[in-house]
């Protein structure tokens, strides 16, 4: 069982959690509404195999992004809690 | 081996399953029942949460959308995953922090309210009540079609398996057979789908098939597409825009949204031990997710091209209705398909214009349904492809039956009509609470409102403009108070449903719909199964503008907001 957290502590975990999360957000708006959707003519100039590049992003590499941020946020929010000593047994 | 038989044959097969695993994982507790004993690995709760969540419309119904809007169809590829994402930051860990058992209690608790508990209650019978019944009609329409049994009786075997494993597991119950489901449901899809990709592209990966060149010749798949829909006088295929860039921009986000938002999907992060269990298996859910949701666009592009080419062998040359092949008659049976000899010269000429077009009937249902007949696949994989529709309604009814009978047993009865019954008393009484649900959904498939139609969609935004905001706000600022959540939930779900019957009708009865179904009377051009993302922002306006002006929440509230922004001490999920 982890140490209580002083008031302080807990508020700079709870500000990296935010920033993390807020980069990461980040990405996923810009792969999903921006690539596979505001810039999606833009993108479509170019190819990908057969792909065009933006409906590319729609239908195949939005999804592809979303998996590897919710991994990343795992890592990232476990490598804080052992920093602040927070982890579960 | 004949295709009936051996459809018989895996279906049953996998009843039997389904029925072994109810028998095997029987609840003994309140905790049992509701949260599967808290003790579920992360790996194997997003194997159930992939099956819960991927219901009929994401197996039978979505690539026959793409198939026929294209590059609009995206909206259902990043809507319906992409809110993992944010279930996996903004709530997953957070709910299983607090530790209880549904997500009205959370609602009840951090905005220290019962009346807020029970609008929380309301919302999610609504939302829930609108999926069900999709899923209760996915089923008796699967029967009837691949076991040519009738609707009805369908629909009560469909009924009577989820209330075995249901009421005498629970989420115990309900876990495991939603792990065997998924194995079932993802073979289903994925087997056909490898065959087709290797029938035409030689390549085996069918993510990849969409990009490559077709077998014989240079040309890439999805440029034969475009060219063969343009031709015959459709929108490119990689292009098609749905409506306007900002509806589809809306649509995504209700849909992203209303999936974090979904208490049934929420409540299967109740189910495993560690606030960092929440955070991967989130992870794990939208792996098992995106294997079908990056097939299905392949599934849709190209069982578009083997329609057409099955219509239109050359170009120009239209198929002789007399020489239809097999799959053809068989679904013409069913009413989802239909000839119309315009002309009258006895070739089936398929255009995009509605007055020349002779296929004036092709169901969507059809391209995932039809789709290994088409391509002339062997029996066993129609046969498998029959219990893979099956399994993704059956799974995603039960967890859905499952929100419904906790809120009744746990939020209403136990949280606040009687507060003192036994955990003896509560099991029973959830075990009532499920067969009441069970009862009520069937008796909604038997009897199908006039809105069941497109009542999948709706529910998101239900689930969009009410549940997800209270709970966000519920973790993320502690200035929020009772009031501000209550109006806002209330406020978010009113806007929103009055946005869908006002263009859609009350009910979803068409002539008392008083603006009209027309798109020009849509606010900024948004079709009504987008609005949940406008509702939502409605909730967030009215919660926060409330809350600024009424009092502060009470100290112990603060800390409760402090308690569960931090792992350490996730105790296992207790009751009180």
């Amino acid at each position: 069982m982890a140490k209580k957290m002083t008031e302080e502590q807990a508020r700079a975990y709870w500000h990296r959690n935010l920033s993390l999360m807020i980069k990461l957000l980040l990405v996923w708006f810009v792969v999903s509404y921006g690539c596979g959707i505001l810039l999606v003519d833009e993108l479509n100039q170019f190819r990908l195999g057969g792909y065009k590049l933006g409906f590319w992003f729609a239908q195949q590499g939005s999804i592809y992004t979303f998996v590897v941020l919710i991994f990343i946020y795992r890592w990232r929010m476990a490598v804080l809690d052992r920093e602040f000593d927070v982890e579960e047994d | 081996m004949d295709l009936q038989t051996l459809t018989y044959l895996v279906v049953g097969a996998t009843f039997t399953l389904y029925i072994g695993i109810a028998i095997w994982t029987r609840a003994g507790s309140t905790k049992e029942f509701y949260v599967a004993g808290g003790g579920v690995h992360p790996v194997a709760n997003g194997m159930a949460t992939a099956a819960d969540w991927m219901s009929a419309a994401s197996f039978i119904g979505m690539a026959g959308l793409i198939a026929y809007m294209g590059y609009g169809g995206s909206v259902f590829l990043m809507g319906w995953t992409g809110g993992f994402v944010i279930l996996a930051m903004l709530l997953a860990p957070y709910l299983r922090k607090y530790g209880k058992f549904t997500v009205p209690e959370f609602i009840g608790d951090r905005f220290y309210s019962r009346t807020a508990r029970a609008v929380a209650v309301l919302c999610l019978i609504i939302c829930s009540t609108t999926y069900v019944i999709g899923q209760m009609k996915g089923i008796g329409v699967a029967f009837s079609r691949f076991l040519e049994v009738d609707y009805n009786v369908g629909l009560l075997v469909g009924m009577c398996i989820v209330f075995f494993y249901a009421v005498l597991g629970g989420m115990k119950g309900i876990t495991y057979t939603q792990i065997a489901q998924y194995c079932v449901l993802i073979l289903a899809y994925t087997i056909p789908a490898i065959f087709i990709s290797l029938q035409l592209t030689g390549n085996p990966l069918p993510q990849l098939g969409l990009g490559s060149t077709l077998v014989g010749n240079d040309t890439f798949l999805l440029d034969k597409l475009d060219q063969m829909v343009m031709e015959l006088g459709f929108k490119e295929y990689t292009t098609d825009v749905r409506l306007s860039g900002l509806n589809m921009f809306a649509y995504t986000a209700s849909l992203m949204i209303g999936t974090a938002g979904l208490p049934h999907v929420i409540i299967r992060f109740f189910t495993v031990p560690k606030v960092r269990d929440a955070r991967s298996s989130a992870g794990w859910a939208l792996v098992f997710i995106a294997i079908l949701y990056t097939t299905a666009p392949a599934v849709a592009g190209m069982a578009r091209l083997n329609l057409m080419q099955t219509i239109e062998p050359e170009p120009g040359q239209y198929l002789q209705y007399d020489e239809r092949p097999q799959w053809f008659k068989n679904w013409e049976t069913t009413g989802l398909l239909e000839f119309e000899d315009k002309n009258g010269d006895g070739a089936m000429l398929y255009t995009a214009n509605p007055a020349t077009n002779e296929l004036v009937k092709v169901d969507r249902d059809i391209i995932v349904l039809a789709n290994p007949e088409i391509a002339k696949l062997p029996n066993w994989v129609i046969a498998l492809v029959a219990a893979g529709g099956l399994a993704a309604a059956l799974s995603t009814a039960a967890g859905l039956l499952l929100a419904i009978a906790s809120a009744i047993s746990h939020d209403l009865l136990k949280g606040m009509i009687a507060p003192d019954i036994s955990e003896k008393q509560e099991l029973m009484a959830s075990r009532i609470a499920m067969a009441a649900a069970i009862a009520g959904a069937g008796y909604l498939g038997f009897n199908p409102p006039d809105f069941a139609a497109g009542t999948v969609a709706l529910a998101f935004g239900l689930a969009a403009s009410s549940i997800f905001p209270a709970l966000m706000m519920g973790i993320f600022s502690s200035r929020v108070n009772k009031e501000g959540a209550i109006a806002g939930m209330l406020s978010g779900i009113g806007i929103t449903l009055f946005y869908v019957f006002q263009h859609k009708g009350i009910m979803f009865v068409e002539s008392t719909a008083f603006l009209g179904s027309m798109p020009e009377n849509w606010f900024l051009g948004i079709e009504p199964n987008a609005f949940g993302a406008i509702g939502a922002i409605v909730n967030f306006a009215v919660a926060l503008g409330v809350s600024a002006v009424t009092k502060a929440p009470p100290a112990e509230v603060r800390e409760l907001v402090e308690h569960i922004r931090v792992p350490a001490g996730a105790e296992a999920a207790v009751d009180h």
